[in-house]
């Protein structure tokens, strides 16, 4: 595919099959704390593993 | 769903639903605009229309595109369809364990900034000081109410927490005594004004808090012009030392600088700059939370000047990284591969089903900013949630609840907006604060494209 590139990414259908552990950091607690995001949260799981 | 924008030279598409992320040139990015509402022989035709002068593109060229994007659709990599919405998320029997206390320690303040949501950290109430007691019984209701997750987050807030140094010290040395028993990890954030912080206070945080966010808005007269003392002077040239000694003795543990921008910077990129030129690496600058009669909230007229600010900023963190002299930006801060599962991305932001403040006197409320709106009060710290009525809004407020959610491309970025900011701006939870989607949109097209431009560096693919 010379014209488009895919950036690596998880995929976002596979993370349903297992269920959220629920224990990654809460939203906007400890940072913002006035606003929402999820995108810039890391998934305690995963990023263990790194 | 898709998106696709253009920023800095690169012709972006992302794949909503599967979340993946392509960069393309200009003749695939064309395509795939047309591709789920025209047929094929119309899709060559125009392609041959409009790069009738480029010589390599013909219609073997452009059908070649044409299957690779249908095989990323096969591969559910583009067009992916919305899996989510009808299946197994039962929103309000989600079992929700609370997992996160903001502890307001003090509701007073040594600074009198104008623009205070928690106005000069009262919260529209009286002065208070948490006793050591009620954080202590905050403490045993969060390990309670928390179940089976191990790691536990409390925050120290205000107001000024250090202004209650010796409750938090106690609170802190509670929690370490009781953890192991409870196989739970606690995980403190102290967020400070900075003038009380000395090499005591300094000792302990580095120790003890996962987190610290130290409070700046940049530029000495921006930051002095709202962060005065009692007396009416400025506070930069008091705490920006402080925040400096600070960082250097913190040696990489986490940390913010975080600022403030209102209508009076809506070049706050400079603030930025100024934080990073200071020796900070690790920032954060949000809108103002105010209400919109105020002189210095945000206007509609200052929208394209901030999606400016927004890509400008974005331009220089690629530069400056390539210079090694790189920062961080908590809103650019994305992590592909090992962020938040779809759970996580589609259930809102916790506040008042998993988070909770408690105030000086023990009462919780669904989050800070809920805090001084009495008809918000969830319970309190000794008998737990008792208004399960609020509970079961709070729950039900997730992206599939909203509207104007289910059809944005940002949904998953975003799981659904600041709750406090809806409730604001529309006087419902459930409603949308659209000025502040249409920046946090921006900044995740931003945040994206740095990324992008991370993966491409020495690829052709652009044009
Ligand atoms: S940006 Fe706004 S509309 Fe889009 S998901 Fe977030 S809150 Fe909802
Ligand atoms: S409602 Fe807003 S301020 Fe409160 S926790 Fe959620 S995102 Fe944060």
């Amino acid at each position: 595919m010379k014209r488009i590139q895919t950036i690596v990414t998880r995929d976002l259908k596979q993370s349903a099959k297992s269920d959220g552990c629920g224990e990654c950091q809460t939203s906007c607690q400890s940072a913002c704390k006035t606003s929402c995001g999820v995108a810039n949260q890391q998934c305690e799981k995963l990023s263990h593993n790194k | 769903m898709i998106h696709q924008y253009q920023l800095n030279g690169y012709n972006i598409v992302l794949d909503i639903n599967s979340g993946s992320i392509h960069c393309v040139d200009k003749l695939a990015y064309d395509i795939i605009s047309l591709y789920e509402t025209t047929e094929k022989p119309l899709i060559i035709s125009k392609m041959l229309n409009k790069y009738a002068n480029v010589p390599e593109i013909d219609e073997a060229e452009i059908t070649a595109v044409i299957d690779d994007i249908e095989n990323l659709r096969k591969t559910g990599k583009l067009f992916s369809a919305d899996d989510y919405q009808n299946s197994a998320f039962d929103f309000k029997n989600r079992n929700t364990e609370i997992k996160a206390l903001c502890l307001h320690v003090a509701h007073t303040c040594n600074l009198n900034c104008q623009y205070c949501f928690a106005s000069q950290g009262k919260y529209q109430g009286e002065r208070a000081l948490m006793p050591f007691e009620v954080g202590k019984q905050a403490l045993d209701f969060l390990v309670s109410a928390s179940g089976s997750r191990t790691n536990l987050e409390v925050d120290f807030f205000g107001g000024e927490p250090l202004m209650n140094w010796d409750t938090v010290k106690q609170i802190v040395a509670y929690a370490r005594k009781i953890e192991k028993e409870y196989h739970k990890n606690f995980r403190f954030t102290l967020t400070t004004n900075g003038v009380l912080l000395n090499d005591e206070v300094t000792e302990f945080a580095n120790k003890e808090m996962h987190n610290v966010v130290l409070s700046l808005d940049g530029r000495k007269e921006v930051h002095d012009f709202f962060r005065k003392t009692y007396d009416g002077g400025g506070s930069y040239d008091l705490v920006v030392p402080k925040f400096q000694k600070f960082v250097k003795q913190r040696g990489g543990k986490n940390y913010y600088v975080r600022g403030t921008f209102t209508r009076n910077n809506t070049d706050f990129t400079n603030d930025i700059f100024h934080m990073a030129d200071l020796g900070f690496t690790e920032l954060s600058m949000e809108p103002v939370v105010c209400a919109p009669t105020d002189p210095y909230a945000l206007q509609e007229s200052d929208l394209p000047q901030l999606y400016e600010q927004y890509e400008l900023l974005a331009k220089e963190m690629i530069k400056r990284k390539e210079q090694n002299r790189g920062f961080a930006f908590y809103h650019y801060m994305i992590d592909l591969e090992a962020g938040p599962c779809i759970y996580k991305r589609i259930s809102g932001c916790g506040s008042g089903t998993e988070y909770l403040a408690v105030t000086p006197w023990g009462e919780l409320y669904p989050c800070h900013q809920f805090v001084g709106e009495p008809k918000y009060c969830m319970g309190d710290v000794w008998q737990g949630v008792t208004n399960i009525e609020m509970q079961n809004q709070f729950k039900l407020c997730n992206v599939y609840a909203r509207g104007e959610c289910r059809d944005c491309w940002a949904r998953l970025y975003c799981s659904g907006g600041c709750n406090a900011n809806a409730y604001h701006a529309t006087g419902s939870i459930a409603g949308i604060y659209e000025y502040g989607c249409r920046l946090f949109k921006k900044r995740i097209e931003c945040a994206i494209m740095i990324k992008v431009a991370e993966a491409t560096l020495d690829s052709t693919v652009t044009e």
